[in-house]
């Protein structure tokens, strides 16, 4: 859409840009007051932040003030510079991620024709600030977090990429507003109203989507490397004030990309019946909140998630991705081939 | 006086065992039953209790310092040492006329320390108290972590507390005291430092309860004694 | 002559040997781990000092110490009624449970018998303690374990026993109510209709706890088989409480050893279970929680009538002589040995405290075990720092 206004190249880059950061940032800072502050009050029995402003709003204002005025401490033997790139690596590999997601048919950062090979790519990205934040802070027990953290994500990248092959394969594309098309234009047994959101073929894949993303983001069941910090602390631990916020900001915000990866692959994404997929008014206004409040429905699942379950230790989580989700993905693949040929 | 069978049994196992290092019981029917045994005999006992009595549940063991304790509970109420009858620490004074007696417990006893441990049997519920006599120039018994793998612990806060050595005691350790802690608190001699900083002045506030009569308050003085009301 | 500068060619030198030292310096065979005097994990001020192999624990030793207050030296120089209060500290958690066999070997060697209703009472506060302090460790099992949520709820609920006692006693965590002969005074008006009520909530609370904690598959995952303990090894250690019964000794002092206390007049269930691992400490605890409050309103309803205090002296001096009192606290068994010689207070008070035999296991327990699994151990073993230190 930027495409059409007539202004340089440049302009639009940047306003793009800005939008991407504006996005990431927003997005975090509504994850942490919607869901962090109120909702997992609330399960708790308990009101949450009512002081500052109504209902507690203004709590994130006060709370990222109190992180930008913190000391910003760097341990003596610690490598400085990749101390200090990790963070910024999180949080690239993050911003990465909404480059792709379609908010309507003309508002996406770049729609590439392997959108979802590109998504998982700049997913994966996270890993190596990971491992930087554990080594670089010359601190025996953040080492140990890290590695348990990569190990942790690697494993857990497969399931996630092959619950999502089973998408591929039945839309026939890798672009993401292509597999929304698809979604659609599907039929549900002849009736075309409503589309055909992958979730009711692909609710195996789902399934599989879901957990391997609680995984991808550290999230109880599979926070150890974070609650290491009953032993240990984890790769964090060396961090304070703002890059800590960095850190947490670019988890929230990569909770939010995932949800919404979550909601274009498999609930249909922006679409809702009635709107047009080649473009149009309607769907450019219309298109965003929809996909909103599918992704403040998935993320709502990630977060029930976390909030209700005990974590897993290291090996069983190991176990779990390797000896259970991974064969299951797989299967699900050869089934969704097998009919998609035959049907 | 009502009869314990199961209680005298107990007694009368440890004696079969035994023999002569034991040197005292007592048997209160339907309550409990105390042992003094020879130190030297300790382990024996233990393994005795643990093998043949079924006693396998491992309570406490602790120690009892009798020393009349030199600064007593308010100003003026402690003992003077040198007026101590027995005591093997202190000298006696020239003359002196009053003597206070160190006195021991339930099952007699000799010395100044005593060993003090609790065993139990989670089937028949009966438990057996024991003591045994440390003799103040040879404060070393023999350790029960062989038998009691619980007493490890135990032994050393005793050791810690009271200055007992623990013969063959895998890891004599201090368990609640800082490492370079002198003295050993639990010692009667070893003064509360609290008190001497500031001493308890007894107890001062005896007033009636609402509505009870004026005769029921005894009037304590600072060193204990009743006056008459 | 070399294209690389020597400034450069001491850069690359320095660099390496850095790399080597940190290499040597993140060596983590043999590593010694401290879980803290401050540690989120344990309830207090314990230090754990674990050697690890690896993953694995090869040596454990606690290190206690750091709330060490003396109690056994302070008590020489107290009377009774101020031993009662300092009582009250031990266990904090649970208070009243700890006067009572304080109270109980002072009222034994002075041969005096509190009134009926003063037992029964004395009853029903020390189920509610029970409860009090095993709610709380039920909500604290899933923070250790990652489930955030089931400790809001535990605190919720508690709030209810805590405002119980408070209503009658005064005191929120230290009642303080107990006295040689009976108590300090009777039940306030209307505290039996709000307790019959506190017990449901109690009831639905534990239920929720089973379903939301206890069914989840992670949970059993992560405390099943873990820790095992064998009967025999825990009667050597002298474990107690709920650790013992979940190794299979089916020992209760409520129901074994007889007692004052109305324990023998109301209908109850002792919970065992075979196994002995971190799963079954907790169940056990769950049980009796959940049985405590069964307890408490078959006392409610029972409560006989009359006076809640015998004739005592003003000024109580307890004749010469020694006893030995225990209870079945919510810690394990707990029981004083009162050495008294005919004085306003005591001559030498031995205090057993479940906790210090319950956490005494732990270097044999520990062994072997993953570096994870420590923490799900020490939760399911449950010790209050003040039991421990005294």
């Amino acid at each position: 859409m930027i495409a059409a206004l007539d202004i340089p190249y440049w302009a639009q880059t940047a306003i793009k840009v800005a939008v991407a950061l504006g996005l990431v940032s927003g997005s975090a800072f509504i994850f942490a007051y919607v869901f962090l502050y109120k909702i997992m009050s609330h399960m708790q029995s308990r009101l949450g932040p009512m002081e500052a402003g109504p209902h507690g709003i203004l709590q994130l204002l006060a709370d990222g003030v109190k992180f930008l005025q913190k000391e910003d401490l760097v341990p003596e033997r610690a490598d400085r510079f990749v101390f200090a790139a990790a963070p910024v690596v999180v949080m690239i590999s993050t911003v990465l991620l909404y480059v792709v997601i379609p908010a309507s048919p003309t508002l996406v950062g770049a729609d590439l024709g392997a959108g979802v090979f590109y998504a998982l790519a700049a997913s994966s990205l996270s890993v190596i600030g990971i491992l930087m934040a554990g080594w670089a802070s010359a601190n025996k027990y953040s080492l140990i977090g890290g590695l348990r953290a990569a190990g942790q994500l690697i494993a857990y990248e497969l399931p996630l990429l092959l619950a999502v092959v089973g998408v591929v394969i039945q839309a026939g594309t890798l672009s993401l507003s292509g597999i929304v098309a698809a979604q659609a234009d599907g039929e549900i047994f002849g009736l075309g109203a409503f589309g055909q959101p992958f979730v009711l073929t692909q609710l195996v894949g789902f399934a599989i989507f879901l957990v391997a993303s609680q995984a991808e983001l550290t999230q109880a069941p599979f926070d150890m490397p974070i609650a290491e910090s009953e032993l240990v602390a984890g790769y964090m631990t060396e961090y304070s004030g703002f890059r800590f916020l960095v850190f947490y900001i670019s988890e929230l915000a990569t909770t939010f990309a995932f949800a919404a990866l979550g909601a274009t692959l498999f609930l249909g994404g922006w679409w809702f019946p009635g709107l047009d997929t080649s473009g149009g008014l309607l769907s450019n206004l219309v298109g965003p909140a929809v996909l909103f409040a599918k992704i403040m429905v998935v993320a709502f699942v990630i977060f029930w998630v976390r909030f209700s379950y005990p974590r897993l230790r290291e090996d069983q989580l190991q176990t779990f991705a390797w000896k259970v989700l991974i064969p299951l993905s797989l299967a699900n693949i050869m089934v969704t081939a097998v009919l998609k040929v035959a049907l | 006086m009502a009869l314990d069978v199961d209680r005298d049994a107990l007694v009368l196992g440890l004696r079969d065992e035994l023999g002569d290092a034991v040197l005292d019981a007592v048997v209160v029917a339907g309550v409990d039953v105390w042992v003094r045994v020879d130190r030297r005999a300790w382990v024996q006992a233990a393994e005795a209790c643990r093998d043949r009595l079924g006693l396998r549940y491992f309570c406490f063991l602790s120690a009892i310092d009798w020393l009349p304790s030199p600064f007593g509970r308010a100003e003026g109420q402690g003992v003077d040492l040198s007026r101590l009858a027995g005591a093997e620490t202190v000298p006696m004074e020239q003359g002196a006329v009053e003597t206070v007696p160190m006195e021991q417990g339930v099952a007699g006893g000799e010395t100044r320390f005593q060993l003090l441990a609790r065993l139990s049997s989670p089937t028949t519920q009966l438990g057996l108290t024991l003591k045994a006599d440390v003799p103040d120039d040879d404060l070393r018994v023999d350790t029960w972590s062989g038998v009691y793998a619980g007493a490890d612990w135990h032994e050393r806060e005793t050791a810690e507390m009271y200055g007992i050595e623990f013969v063959g005691h895998p890891h004599p350790a201090h368990i609640y005291l800082p490492g370079d802690f002198e003295g050993y608190p639990l010692r009667k001699d070893f003064p509360l430092v609290a008190r001497l900083v500031k001493p308890w002045p007894g107890i001062v506030d005896v007033e009636a309860m609402p509505g009870e009569p004026v005769e029921e308050v005894a009037d304590v003085a600072a060193d204990g004694t009743e006056a008459s009301a | 002559m070399s294209t690389v500068s020597e400034r450069q060619q001491q850069a690359y030198v320095a660099g390496v040997a850095a790399d080597a030292r940190i290499n040597v310096e993140l060596e983590t065979e043999g590593m010694t781990l401290n879980l803290g005097p401050q540690h989120p994990a344990t309830h207090g001020t314990l230090r754990i000092v674990v050697r690890l192999e690896g993953e694995q624990v090869v040596e454990a030793e606690p290190v206690m110490g750091y709330m060490h207050r003396g109690y056994e030296k302070l008590v020489e120089v107290r009377s009774y009624p101020q031993i009662n209060t300092l009582v009250n500290r031990i266990d904090w958690l649970g208070s009243f449970a700890n006067e009572v066999p304080f109270i109980l070997a002072a009222e034994r060697l002075m041969d005096v018998e509190a009134p009926p209703r003063a037992q029964w009472i004395r009853t029903l506060f020390f189920e509610l303690s029970r409860i009090a302090n095993l709610s709380l460790f039920l909500g604290d099992l899933g923070v250790q374990l990652g489930a955030i949520t089931p400790v809001f709820y535990a605190f919720r609920d508690r709030e209810h026993v805590l405002n119980l006692i408070e209503s009658a006693t005064g005191g929120r965590f230290h009642p303080n109510f107990d006295r040689i002969g009976g108590l300090k005074e009777d039940l306030p008006r209307g505290f039996v209709d709000e307790a019959r009520a506190a017990m449901g909530k109690l009831r639905d609370f534990c239920d929720e706890l089973e379903t939301l904690l206890f069914g989840n598959e992670i949970f059993e995952r992560r405390t099943r088989g873990i820790g095992v303990i064998p009967a025999e090894v825990a009667l050597g250690y002298g474990l107690s409480g709920a650790n013992l019964r979940a190794s299979g000794v089916d020992w209760d002092l409520r129901r074994d050893q007889p007692s004052p206390l109305a324990w023998s007049e109301i209908d109850w269930k002792v919970w065992t279970h075979p196994d002995g691992d971190s799963f079954a400490r907790c169940w056990v605890r769950l049980q009796e929680t959940r049985e405590a409050t069964f307890m408490v309103e078959q006392l409610l309803d029972g409560l006989p009538s009359g006076p809640i205090m015998a004739k005592v002296p003003r000024i109580v001096k307890v004749p010469t002589g020694e006893a030995w009192v225990s209870t079945e606290n919510p810690l394990g068994e707990m029981g004083y040995y009162v050495v008294s010689k005919g004085d306003t207070g005591p001559f030498r008070v031995k205090i057993r405290s479940a906790s210090f035999n319950n956490i005494s296991v732990l270097p044999w327990v520990l062994r072997g075990v993953y570096v994870a699994d420590v923490i799900t151990i020490i939760s399911s073993m449950y010790f209050i720092l003040g039991d421990v230190d005294r």
